[in-house]
């Protein structure tokens, strides 16, 4: 499969020795890429490595400060993404760029809006247009749909379709599958192969190393802003991979041992939330988590784990059912009391939005559920002493780099940025640990670095629900699976002695 | 030597200090076009403008006076904004404020420090009702604050003109309130004053008599501590953590805990309380009374300016207060001397503003003068 669709004689992107300084700091060091005419090319490092750095330079957002870049053969100078567009490249930021109110045609032309006479606003022409090319390329978008109503998968390829649209050639995606489901994933693969067969480029960066054996034809692997190598794909295996990433071995198993899952912590018992259209999106839902065992929550995006987070943080109202910790009902409490009454804690998805306050340094971030307990304040006063020196032991005993509690979290890396809040989340013992997709986006380093820490929250004889889209990730690090599909719990299975097809199967709402 | 000063250099461009500094600037460049495009010398208008703050002490002392309320209403305007609310509301808060105070200050009769406490503290209680509404209605209801404040702005002009016509609060006809009790005055040594060894003294030393000529006041003082109070609360407190928090990212302070619209609530209430009390301190200590409006005076809308250019700090707030109360009153001094426009001073306040808004523009503006001169 792989190669087949390269033309060798045409070369789409050359980067040629590209360096890139942020005042003293050099994000690319003489970095070299190629891209062929329908070539899919994966750019592989860790977080902070520099890869994204290199695409903005190739999407206009940075302005290399060294080196050339040639487009089709062509030397170019990219001032901004304006003229990378023109050049024909497209990029899928790994945060999407999409106004949530408004319908998927009028996102896609936004900024190009096709008009009739008088700038009158041709939507349905432009839908029309939609359509084809959506079709063309098998990517299963209705035109109508507003983008607070559809998937994340969905909204991901509404910005594929908004690159094809202003006729982009290459197309560059950063971490595609960091929010995709096994199905979605295996989607966005079809899409990928359709778009090479058109002859299209791909640069797709991804951590993940299976993904890359599957879909990609080169790698090029970037760390600590060094040009590594380039691979063809087919004749290296997933831990040469891994290791030319982080310079080191690396482990993918997770080092669990066995143990004995102890007393029930959580209950859930016929839970019903709404979403926010007001439809149940958790109906009925019964749940057990015990003291000592990891329980992973399996399912396609979708299927009511936000809301069921929401619902037991207090974030969202509990509209039936009867949540109870210890045997004690603990329905309805304010996201307060759950923190700090009944001490239960998230790594939440979403680490920018819901995580961290980005404008607030390491330390501050560090005491925002705790900033109201002695020793970080006394009577309304803030100690900032305190607060500092917790933030000087955590970033110490977290491993969060740079070790500086005065850093702005916005300038750390997303792997550094998890770490400040699992040591938040972690440091306080919780009773029950909830991570919702607490590796989305983070590089193997760091993903091993999480499953640790929840792994070590478990021998601590805590509950642990683990929520997670990647099956892979609820295969290797829970005691057991619960399969979650249209807000119920299907299945609940034993993590030994399962098979991925089983559970998928059952995500697919299929039974046991 | 040369790479500290460049890392000096770098340091002022990037950070917000240097970019308002250039701002002002550009402002007063601006200013100096129209003024030649109108057909007077840039230059003789600006030193008149400079002669008109600094060239005697009772200048200074006016542009004190001016730059007072506009200080604290900057401050109030800043508070909220730190929690993610846009104050409009200020001139409202004001108002109340100085009804509050108007009518403490003529209807009882209390002991001097006792009176002006209890006039200041009801001019906040009900500057801090007067947004803290704002805020209850944002949180409950949620309405956007800016509609609510610009409501509540013309109901507090309209009470305002209202209660000056009843009899028991001013005389009828005259479109004032009666002027409020002595003991209610800030102002300093104003008895002292219009003694004989006052007017003798004031006669006799040049500069200081000077400065007791102009209705010279404990405000300014009150400006300065409430700043240092905003500094205190926003960053030393666990108040005003949260509500940082909120005006950053209330998604994740409502994860950690944080209740969002209390928050609200609580940053509206003290936003309208230091409002309120601008509003106080210029009937106690400047017009003694209230007066039927025509239109808004403008004092809280300033203050919007002045939290902008003060990039919305305490210390920030003093100093664009400052600034302006120095553009408001030496820029008044053009029209006797030149016969040139005052607006002139509006448009640059203006272009200040616009330009601090403009952060990346003025950046790009540096890099691309670096750049010719590099060539």
């Amino acid at each position: 499969m792989h190669l087949t669709t390269i033309d060798f004689s045409q070369k789409s992107v050359e980067m040629i020795d590209v360096v890139k300084k942020f005042g003293d700091f050099v994000a690319n060091d003489r970095i070299r890429l190629s891209v062929h005419k329908g070539e899919v090319h994966s750019l592989l490092g860790e977080n902070g490595a520099g890869k994204t750095t290199l695409v903005n330079c190739l999407y206009g957002l940075y302005r290399p400060t060294e080196g050339r870049i040639l487009i089709k053969g062509r030397e170019v100078t990219i001032s901004d993404p304006t003229v990378a567009i023109q050049l024909g490249i497209g990029m899928v930021h790994q945060h999407f760029m999409l106004v949530e109110p408004f319908t998927v045609t009028q996102n896609i032309i936004l900024g190009r809006e096709t008009t009739k006479m008088m700038g009158i606003l041709d939507l349905s022409t432009a839908e029309r247009k939609v359509a084809e090319i959506s079709e063309h390329y098998g990517l299963a978008i209705n035109p109508r749909d507003k983008i607070e109503d559809i998937s994340v998968g969905s909204q991901q390829r509404v910005e594929i379709l908004k690159a094809l649209y202003r006729g982009a050639e290459i197309l560059i995606l950063d971490e595609p599958t960091a929010v995709l489901t096994p199905p979605e994933i295996q989607e966005l693969v079809g899409i990928i192969r359709n778009l090479t067969q058109e002859g299209k480029s791909i640069i797709i960066i991804t951590h993940k190393l299976h993904e890359i054996k599957q879909v990609a034809d080169y790698c090029t692997i970037i760390r600590r802003g060094k040009y590594i190598d380039t691979v063809e794909v087919d004749k290296v295996t997933e831990m040469d991979l891994a290791s030319m990433m982080v310079g080191r071995e690396v482990s993918f198993a997770v080092e669990k041992t066995e143990q004995e899952k102890g007393e029930l912590a959580l209950a859930i018992q016929d839970l019903v939330v709404k979403d926010n259209r007001g439809i149940p999106a958790v109906n009925g839902l019964d749940l057990e988590l015990h003291k000592g065992e990891i329980l992973g929550i399996a399912g396609v995006d979708g299927n009511g784990q936000s809301e069921l987070v929401e619902a037991l943080t207090g974030l969202r109202k509990v509209d039936s059912g009867v949540i109870s910790l210890h045997g004690k009902e603990i329905t309805g409490s304010t996201p307060k009391d759950v923190i700090n009454k009944w001490n239960i804690r998230t790594i939440p998805d979403d680490r920018q939005k819901r995580g961290l306050v980005l404008e607030f340094d390491v330390a501050e971030n560090l005491i925002l559920e705790t900033y109201h307990d002695v020793p970080f304040s006394n009577r309304g006063v803030l100690n900032m002493e305190e607060i500092y020196a917790y933030g000087d032991s955590c970033t110490e005993k977290f491993d969060i780099r740079p070790s500086n509690p005065y850093l702005v979290a916005k300038s750390l890396s997303g792997g550094n940025q998890q770490k400040v809040i699992i040591a938040r989340e972690v440091n306080n013992d919780p009773e029950v640990l909830i991570a919702s997709q607490p590796t989305r986006g983070l590089d193997v380093g760091a993903i091993e670095y999480v499953h640790t820490a929840l792994v070590n929250q478990r021998d601590r004889g805590k509950a642990v629900l683990l929520i997670s889209f990647e099956l892979d990730e609820v295969m290797n690090v829970s005691d057991r699976i619960a399969v979650i599909f249209e807000g119920k719990i299907v299945g609940v299975v034993d993590a030994k002695d399962v098979d991925e097809h089983e559970i998928g199967l059952m995500m697919a709402g299929g039974t046991r | 030597m040369n790479l500290d000063r460049e890392a000096l250099k770098s340091k002022f461009l990037n950070g917000s200090l240097g970019l308002t500094l250039i701002s002002i600037a550009l402002g007063f460049l601006l200013g100096a076009l129209i003024l030649l495009m109108a057909g007077f010398n840039p230059l003789e208008a600006y030193w008149v403008i400079l002669k008109g703050i600094f060239s005697r002490s009772k200048y200074v002392s006016y542009v004190i006076i001016y730059a007072t309320p506009l200080i604290i209403t900057g401050l109030s305007v800043a508070f909220a904004l730190r929690t993610g609310l846009f104050n409009i509301g200020a001139e409202g808060q004001y108002i109340v404020g100085a009804i509050m105070a108007a009518a403490a200050g003529y209807f009882f009769k209390l002991p001097l420090i006792l009176h002006v406490t209890l006039a200041v503290g009801l001019a906040v209680i009900a500057g801090a009702i007067w947004g803290g509404l704002a805020g209850y209605i944002k949180a409950r209801f949620g309405v956007h604050e800016v509609i609510s404040t610009i409501m509540l702005n013309w109901i507090a002009l309209y009470l305002s003109n209202f209660v000056v016509t009843l009899s028991a609060f001013g005389s009828q006809g005259t479109g004032k309130s009666y002027a409020i009790q002595s003991t209610a005055r800030i102002n300093l040594l104003s008895d002292w004053k219009i003694s004989e060894a006052g007017i003798e003294f004031i006669r006799n030393h040049k500069i200081l008599g000077d400065i007791l000529k102009t209705p010279v006041n404990a405000g300014f003082i009150f400006a300065i501590l409430l700043a240092v109070l905003v500094w205190y609360i926003l960053n030393k407190t666990t108040l005003g953590y949260e509500l940082r928090a909120v005006g950053f990212n209330p998604h994740a302070a409502e994860a950690g805990g944080i209740n969002v619209k209390k928050s609200m609530v609580y940053s509206m209430v003290i936003s309208g309380g230091l409002a309120g009390i601008a509003g106080a301190l210029q009937v106690l200590g400047v017009s003694h009374r209230i007066a039927k409006l025509a239109a808004m005076e403008g004092y809280g809308f300033d203050g919007i300016a002045v939290s902008l250019i003060g990039n919305n700090t305490g210390a920030g707030s003093v100093l664009a207060g400052l600034l302006f109360g120095s553009l408001k009153y030496g820029g008044s001094k053009i029209q006797d001397a030149m016969q040139a426009p005052t607006e002139v001073i509006n448009i640059m306040i203006g272009t200040i503003i616009l330009f601090v808004a403009m952060p990346k523009l003025i950046r790009l503006i540096l890099t691309i003068l670096e750049k010719r001169a590099k060539n």
